[in-house]
């Protein structure tokens, strides 16, 4: 276990562990979080594997950790780390089973004041509208041809069938699409198991929610993404589903025998890489990528059963009910980016694992409204709290490979969650407080429990505080949907 | 407390952890199917009853044990399947398994994958013993 009194101080709201720590680690570790928080973190593991991470070959800078970290497998969630091309290596394990599990945020016309006897409705209407629940099947069901297409153009794949429109895919990281995805690189248990889950939301910690602009921080951004206080919006959260968990488990198996191969000591067999340039490297990242283009389709396809939801729950209680895209994040995903790492430009892939990008003011991989604000930052938090829209700086583009927090990250284990919490009662709880609820699973409900995460005002207010991301708007949920 | 064979969940933050004890592989690998089947909370259907065969070789007993829960993931997801009567032929790493089940009926929770994070198979002075995470 890694000992606080380890850390050196750089600010309130930065602490680095030295290489010093031990013996092979390649480069620091550098956390982002207030001293309370941090020394939530202390606690458990997740430190630990922050520096385990920091062995992996070819890791340049330092490996980074947001203040919403906790222990994973294998690499810590809430972590990035950067490896050099060509050499460095890619660790499966270090983006993540549920490849591209992300974030989706759609804002409405529609004031809650002028619906606020519908949201139950609304809550049933999403409900019936986004299939969900444990390996739950959606409508469609895809030979290998049509799939290869989700696989090849992500986002765009649903635009063309009339599911999306072009704001949609533009307002998406990487407009929705990861080039030189590989098909061929996709296993037959993977494809299987993709067919008939596009469009569905699976079950575990992901949900839909309808959640109302509850304050404004930054009129200039908030008006650029249209986000108006007193307004609706939804959020999904939802990643590629059992397609993507596959591509990871067959790779972190056939990675066991490619560390032995290319000679890779490591401190934790989920750490399992291969050099990026290696035969082994490129095809996991050619499958990765199907995955995560699987994972923009499939919220690109909720997206719009949520707007048909939407229009339909609401109609005759709101004047012409829509929903317009903000923007959708991926929160698990390897992507090959250019950073200023030690004072040289260089080309890297940034594993990030329960982490977002947050790219600053002037990318222009931005859609030109966003431009000047910085991309938008999705941060859900626990179910029944609020949820942050922030945006990248130049800050988190010196000092954090432009990435930022994903969330309000667990503090309690799913078993004490589960033994102290039921669901029956914490769903009352929360709908006295005017959320509704509509769940597949009480027990799973219990386990997503807000008391099992930290408060995700203090996670927010820290990347903020380091100056890694700046908070446009806090969104407050009036319906939860889960699988 | 320990029988000679079980299994019992583990705390772990944000996943979930199985501890497994038997006296030997073929039966740490059944216990850890009906530990990984409880936390999922399969019920079986009453029938038709279905039966498989499984061929499994790997590197080291932690491979096999990662492959053969994983495979029993895949068979849920994709055929609907679970099973209760695991007849499991360890000899060395290579693993022969009849398995007879059942369709799922119900199922509350997911499981994303088996990892290799922190897996040892271990022998003790009671026979085999192992703890293995779960993506949830």
């Amino acid at each position: 276990m890694v000992d606080l009194k380890d850390l050196r101080k750089i600010s309130d709201y930065e602490w680095e562990i030295p290489t010093s720590v031990r013996a092979d680690m390649r480069v620091p570790v550098r956390v982002f979080a207030s001293r309370a928080l941090l020394e939530a973190i202390g606690g458990e593991s997740s430190l630990e594997q922050a520096v385990n991470a920091t062995t992996l070959p070819g890791v340049v800078g330092r490996v980074l950790v947001m203040p919403d970290v906790h222990q994973g497998y294998g690499f810590p969630i809430g972590g990035v780390a950067a490896t050099e091309l060509p050499h460095g290596v890619i660790s499966p394990g270090a983006i993540g089973y549920d490849i591209n599990c992300g974030v989706r945020l759609l804002a409405s016309n529609v004031r809650l004041v002028d619906v606020e006897g519908s949201i139950g409705d609304l809550a049933t209407a999403l409900d019936a509208a986004c299939p969900s629940g444990v390996g739950t099947g959606g409508r469609l069901k895809q030979e290998d041809r049509e799939l290869e297409r989700v696989c090849r153009e992500g986002g765009e794949w649903a635009r063309r069938r009339g599911w999306g429109t072009e704001s949609d895919v533009a307002r998406t990281e990487e407009g929705g699409v990861l080039a030189d995805a590989d098909f061929s690189k996709v296993g037959r248990r993977a494809r299987d198991r993709g067919r008939t889950q596009v469009g569905t939301l699976g079950a575990g910690n992901h949900f839909i929610e309808v959640e109302v602009v509850d304050e404004v921080f930054d009129p200039a951004a908030a008006s650029a993404m249209g986000l108006e206080e007193g307004f609706l919006t939804v959020l999904i959260h939802c990643g590629s589903r059992g397609f993507g968990h596959q591509v990871c488990s067959d790779y972190v198996k056939s990675f066991q025998a490619a560390v032995e191969r290319y000679r890779i000591r490591l401190p934790d067999r989920e750490l399992v890489c291969a050099p990026l340039d290696s035969p082994e490297g490129e095809a996991y990242l050619g499958a990765m990528r199907c995955a995560a283009n699987y994972a923009f389709a499939n919220r690109q396809v909720l997206a719009h059963h949520a707007r048909g939801a939407f229009a339909e729950a609401l109609r005759g209680r709101s004047r012409e009910p829509h929903l317009h895209q903000v923007y959708d994040i991926a929160h698990n995903m390897g992507k090959i980016e250019e950073h200023v790492v030690d004072g040289v430009r260089r080309r890297v892939c940034v594993h990030r694992k329960g982490a977002t990008r947050a790219f600053g003011p002037g990318f222009e991989g931005l859609p030109p409204e966003y431009r000047a604000t910085g991309q938008p930052v999705l941060v859900p938090g626990s179910m029944g709290t609020a949820s942050w829209v922030l945006v990248g700086t130049d800050g988190s583009m010196e000092r954090s490979l432009g990435s930022c927090c994903h969330g309000a990250g667990r503090t309690m284990s799913r078993s004490r969650a589960k033994r102290t919490i039921h669901g029956g009662t914490l769903r009352q709880e929360l709908e006295a407080r005017g959320i509704r609820v509509r769940a597949g699973s009480m027990p799973g409900l219990a386990e997503e429990a807000p008391a099992a995460y930290k408060d995700v005002d203090a996670v927010v207010g820290a990347v903020e505080a380091a100056g890694i991301a700046r908070k446009v708007a806090r969104l407050r949920p009036v319906a939860v949907v889960k699988g | 407390m320990h029988a000679r064979q079980g299994h019992r969940e583990l705390e772990h933050t944000a996943d979930w952890a199985l501890q497994v004890w038997a006296p030997d592989m073929a039966t740490v690998l059944a216990e850890a199917a009906r530990g990984m089947y409880r936390l999922m909370a399969v019920v079986l259907d009453e029938g038709p009853r279905q039966r498989r065969r499984l061929e499994l070789e790997a590197a080291d007993r932690e491979s096999l044990l990662v492959e053969f829960l994983a495979e029993l993931l895949y068979l849920a997801e994709s055929e609907g399947l679970a099973f209760d009567v695991l007849e499991l032929d360890v000899a060395g790493n290579r693993l022969a398994a009849s398995l007879e089940g059942a369709p799922i009926g119900s199922q509350s929770k997911e499981i994303k994958a088996v990892t290799y994070h922190r897996l040892e198979v271990r022998d003790t002075k009671r026979g085999i013993e192992t703890c293995i995470v779960f993506d949830v």
